[in-house]
């Protein structure tokens, strides 16, 4: 028991989106894992939490996800998810698709325990105060809603951003406002998701930063795409890839190479 | 027919049939009981704090309140709360035994009719029966000596309330009127209606903007009298 | 009341481009929610009184057959009469015949959706009697023959031009020339018109906010003064009230109040609040002779015992609404029918029928805002997605997001056959993207590319790349 307390094995919950659109995210996750002493494995057989399937109401698909989500990410001390709409899901939403599986349901309910959003599981598990980490300039933040609502996260994040050296953050009027994301929603009503999505780059551009960060890919992607349409020069990353110290190297998201 | 259909249709989904008895007695003694609920604590505080809150939450809410000692003062209370305004001396007053038992003769010049309250009148004085601190409500039970007319057709309402009667919150408003009324009408004791008037009428359908004297009285005064015995 | 529920995108479009909607939209935004917050700022209890209004709520709709029963028992023993409705022609005809039987001419409403529902008003106008709407929100909505965008705030939707131009046009014995320096002006035209309605009424109906069974007594709520009036002066009081209305005491139906006009508005409490119960009483000097509570199903039985069964606690505050990001961006209007936003993408389909309100809980980011605000802690976004599992069983969701979802799910469930089509897609949209870092167009895509770029994919999957780094690879 010793063990897990001083050096826990961490299994990472990748996110479809950050293995398909920015791996550097989960790269990121990572290096802040090892450094919060964690051993972090990848387990190989995850693709998706099935929220897409869950959320269009086909909850057989979503519950063979889980059944493979069960299976492979059995046997770790904690499941750490680098997204609060994933991590809601696995911890949140999983256990409800086993209502008529007792057995199935207390194991999703055991994985669902065990399993946090990277930022508030670096805070509030691992007990991290700041970090190692350099960024100057003038940062937002945008609380996805899952993470927020389901998740509880809004101090973590601003408390390790806090220690990032010579970052200024500058809140939003409505850091909590939804972006107009919402996973198949801005596909299947794209004139409101734009709408939605250009109240809130009007916010993000009124606070004067230079950087928007959140802890959730699809709101960062929704956002940054929206801001490189009008024209912005708003950098946008995932709160990771600053708080592991990687973006010198890695290009915001949505930027211009070379 | 209709009421079978639905009774039915819930208890369907209910998935049962009515209630067995020893349910329905569960049920009764809670009717019978009508336990309160968690009341918030700002109104819990001793008595003269409580006329303290009523009067500030009903200012809060553009009521106004004039204190006078005695029921003798409520005349000239009303006489200069009416020149303050510019409102006409006559009003349509509630023919309750306290208002009527006010010496209205001290001011000469104010005019009372008893009765309701027709659509011309301006003035109205209404007999309050009890006020909620809590939100700075009044309690106004109809009944033959308080017609709820009075509580809208004036421009001007003018409550004559008792400090006594001020009590916390709406629960213990309820137990007095309880109380007082228990078996006074054959199956249940409420009166034909019981408002709780906070303030003056208003409206914010134009542009979201508040404005007062919507359909009911724009001003809403309450003369109180300091009538509650020391500690 | 007509649906257009089905047409929810091309209403969007058009409130969307709406720019006097859009004006007033942006006017109302923050208020409402600002004074929200304020109000359970300053109450420490606030979420205990949450907590115990949901489990009143759900105490009485477990027992709603018997509180129903004791409820009608003390509303005869009050002196007043009930009707039970089982679905909105019922509703309609019942009206109809307490109006005719005592020869109104004139009939007076207070606010009520149930009213909106069952569309009583048309059914009174074709039968040569008047009904004349006395909120100020839904007295200027009659004029324009519009419907409610809002449940609390039916004309919120229009700027001061849109009033004054249809007082204009309906207060026709007025100087055409008059000026409407304030917005005070306004309220006070309609003020004297209105008094005049009030008094010429033969029957008043109102809703009822509450009904309560242990006293037969019906409640309504208003700032404005103008239930009261219409309750008060006619001979005859209608109340329309659908059966989940219940509660079961005087102190229970005081913890609801303590919700209500905070969620709704952000009062403490709302100017009036009015407990009625029976016709006048023998020594009383004003009130109405008859009084009537028309007590309405309309699908509501049909949701008890079923997933959607939380819904019937909702109490009509209209938060989630005024809490919605959706609902604040297209208007109440787009909806299409009678309950807008979040409470009304539940309620609707139950009512309705899921096939004529389907696009209502598909349009919905789930951000949980409305949940997080409702008052007896209804999970919006949860019911939402219930109606979602209703529409893919049946078949309900369009064909192609169907197929999309059927190969991705395919995909997504065999690891391997994933890791390959990610690879794939990750590398295309990298190559298509090119030195930009984004795409701006992008086929298949277009609903995502109409408004706003794609930002491009780093190239090499997570997966690719960490079995290198196992690997000892770069």
């Amino acid at each position: 028991m010793t063990q897990t307390a001083t050096r826990p094995r961490v299994a990472l919950f990748v996110t479809c989106l950050v293995d398909l659109h920015r791996p550097s995210i989960g790269f990121a996750a990572i290096k802040l894992l090892e450094a919060a002493g964690c051993q972090v494995e990848v387990p190989r057989a995850q693709t998706c939490c099935g929220q897409p399937a869950y959320n269009s109401g086909d909850r057989a698909t979503a519950a063979a996800l889980a059944r493979g989500i069960i299976d492979a990410f059995s046997g770790y001390d904690y499941v750490v998810v680098p997204s609060g709409s994933c991590g809601g899901m696995l911890s949140s939403h999983m256990p409800q698709l086993f209502d008529n599986d007792p057995n199935t349901r207390a194991r999703a309910e055991a994985l669902a325990a065990r399993t946090h959003e990277l930022v508030s599981f670096l805070v509030d598990v691992r007990g991290l105060s700041s970090v190692n980490a350099s960024y100057p300039g003038r940062v937002t933040y945008h609380d996805s809603c899952a993470g927020l609502r389901e998740l509880g996260i809004k101090t973590q994040p601003r408390e390790l951003l806090a220690s990032v050296e010579g970052l200024n953050l500058v809140e939003m009027q409505e850091p909590e406002l939804c972006c107009g994301f919402g996973g198949t929603f801005c596909v299947k009503y794209p004139e409101i998701s734009t709408r939605m999505v250009s109240d809130k780059t009007a916010d993000i551009v009124a606070t004067g930063a230079e950087t928007l960060l959140a802890g959730d890919l699809g709101c960062l992607l929704n956002m940054a795409g929206s801001l490189s349409r009008e024209g912005s020069r708003v950098q946008v990353r995932h709160i990771a890839e600053v708080l592991a110290g990687i973006t010198t190297t890695l290009p915001a998201i949505g930027a211009a190479q070379g | 027919m209709s009421r079978s259909e639905i009774l039915g249709a819930i208890r369907r989904g209910l998935r049962r049939g009515p209630l067995p008895e020893h349910e329905t007695l569960g049920l009764y003694a809670r009717l019978n009981a009508h336990p309160r609920h968690l009341i918030p604590a700002r109104s819990r505080l001793p008595h003269p704090a409580q006329v303290a809150l009523f009067i500030a939450n009903l200012e809060k809410e553009f009521g106004t309140c004039t204190r006078v000692a005695s029921a003798d003062d409520v005349p000239g209370a009303v006489a200069d709360y009416i020149a303050s305004q510019n409102l006409p001396s006559d009003f349509a007053m509630a023919p309750h035994p306290e208002l009527q038992a006010i010496p209205w003769h001290n001011r000469p010049l104010l005019q009372a009719r008893e009765g309701r309250a027709q659509a011309s009148d301006l003035v109205s004085v209404q007999h309050g029966y009890v006020g909620i601190a809590e939100t700075g409500t009044l309690m106004l039970p109809a009944s033959a000596g308080r017609p709820t007319t009075l509580n809208l057709l004036a421009d001007t309402e003018i409550v004559i309330l008792r400090s006594s009667r001020i009590t916390g919150a709406m629960e213990e408003a309820w137990d007095i009127l309880r109380s007082e009324r228990e078996g006074m009408v054959v199956g249940n004791f409420l009166p034909r209606n019981v408002m709780f008037i906070t303030g003056p009428s208003r409206s914010a359908d134009i542009e979201s903007t508040l404005e007062l004297g919507a359909h009911g009285p724009r001003r809403l005064h309450v003369v109180l009298i300091d009538d509650q015995a020391a500690g | 009341m007509l649906t257009t529920s089905p047409d929810f995108k091309a209403n969007t479009t058009r409130s969307m481009n709406d720019a006097g909607l859009q004006k007033a939209l942006a006017r109302t935004r923050p208020r409402f929610p600002a004074s929200r917050a304020a109000a359970v700022a300053k109450l420490p209890e606030f979420e205990q009184l949450r907590d115990i209004g949901r489990d009143i709520k759900n105490h009485t709709l477990a027992n709603l057959d018997f509180y129903l029963e004791v409820w009608e028992r003390n509303v005869i023993n009050a002196g007043g009469h009930v009707h039970w409705a089982s679905n909105a022609e019922d509703a309609r005809r019942i009206v109809l015949e307490i109006c005719q039987r005592v020869g109104a001419k004139t009939v007076t409403k207070g606010k009520s959706m149930i009213s909106e529902e069952i569309a009583v008003n048309d059914h009174l106008e074709k039968h040569g009697i008047i009904p004349v709407e006395t909120d100020l929100g839904e007295y200027i909505i009659q004029l324009r023959n519009e419907p409610p965008s809002h449940i609390i705030a039916p004309a919120f939707h229009l700027n001061r031009e849109d009033w004054e131009e249809s007082f204009r046009r309906a207060h026709t014995d007025l100087d055409p020339n008059r000026v409407f320096s304030e917005r005070r002006d306004i309220m006070i035209e309609a003020r004297t018109k209105l008094r005049e309605k009030f008094l010429a009424a033969d029957v008043g109906i109102t809703g009822a906010n509450f009904l309560i069974a242990e006293t037969g007594s019906s409640v309504i709520v208003t700032n404005e003064g103008n239930g009261d009036l219409t309750q008060t002066l006619p001979k005859v009081h209608v109340v329309l009230a659908s059966i989940e209305k219940m509660v079961p005491t005087l102190e229970d139906a005081t913890n609801m109040l303590r919700l209500l006009a905070r969620s709704a508005t952000g009062q403490d409490m709302s100017v009036y609040t009015t407990f009625s119960t029976g016709p006048r009483r023998p020594a009383d000097l004003d009130g109405p002779e008859e009084y009537h509570v028309v007590l309405l199903d309309n699908g509501r039985t049909g949701m008890i015992g079923t997933e959607f069964q939380e819904m019937l606690r909702c109490i009509r505050c209209a938060a989630c609404m005024n809490h919605c990001p959706v609902y604040q961006t297209v208007g109440g209007h787009s909806y299409g029918w009678v309950y807008p936003g979040p409470m009304g993408s539940v309620l609707t389909p139950s009512l309705i029928g899921v096939d004529k309100a389907g696009h209502l809980p598909n349009a919905s980011t789930f951000c949980g805002k409305c949940e997080s605000v409702c008052p007896v802690k209804i999970p919006l976004p949860k019911l939402m997605r219930h109606w979602r599992e209703r529409e893919f069983e049946r078949h309900l969701s369009p064909t192609a997001t169907r197929s999309n979802l059927a190969i991705w799910s395919f995909i997504a469930q065999r690891p391997s056959l994933y890791r390959l089509t990610t690879r794939i897609a990750a590398k295309v949209l990298a190559l298509l993207a090119g030195k930009k870092g984004r795409l701006a167009a992008l086929p298949l895509a277009g609903g995502w590319t109409a408004g706003r770029d794609l930002p491009a994919p780093e190239g090499d999957t997570f997966f690719a790349r960490y079995a290198r780094q196992q690997r000892g690879e770069a």
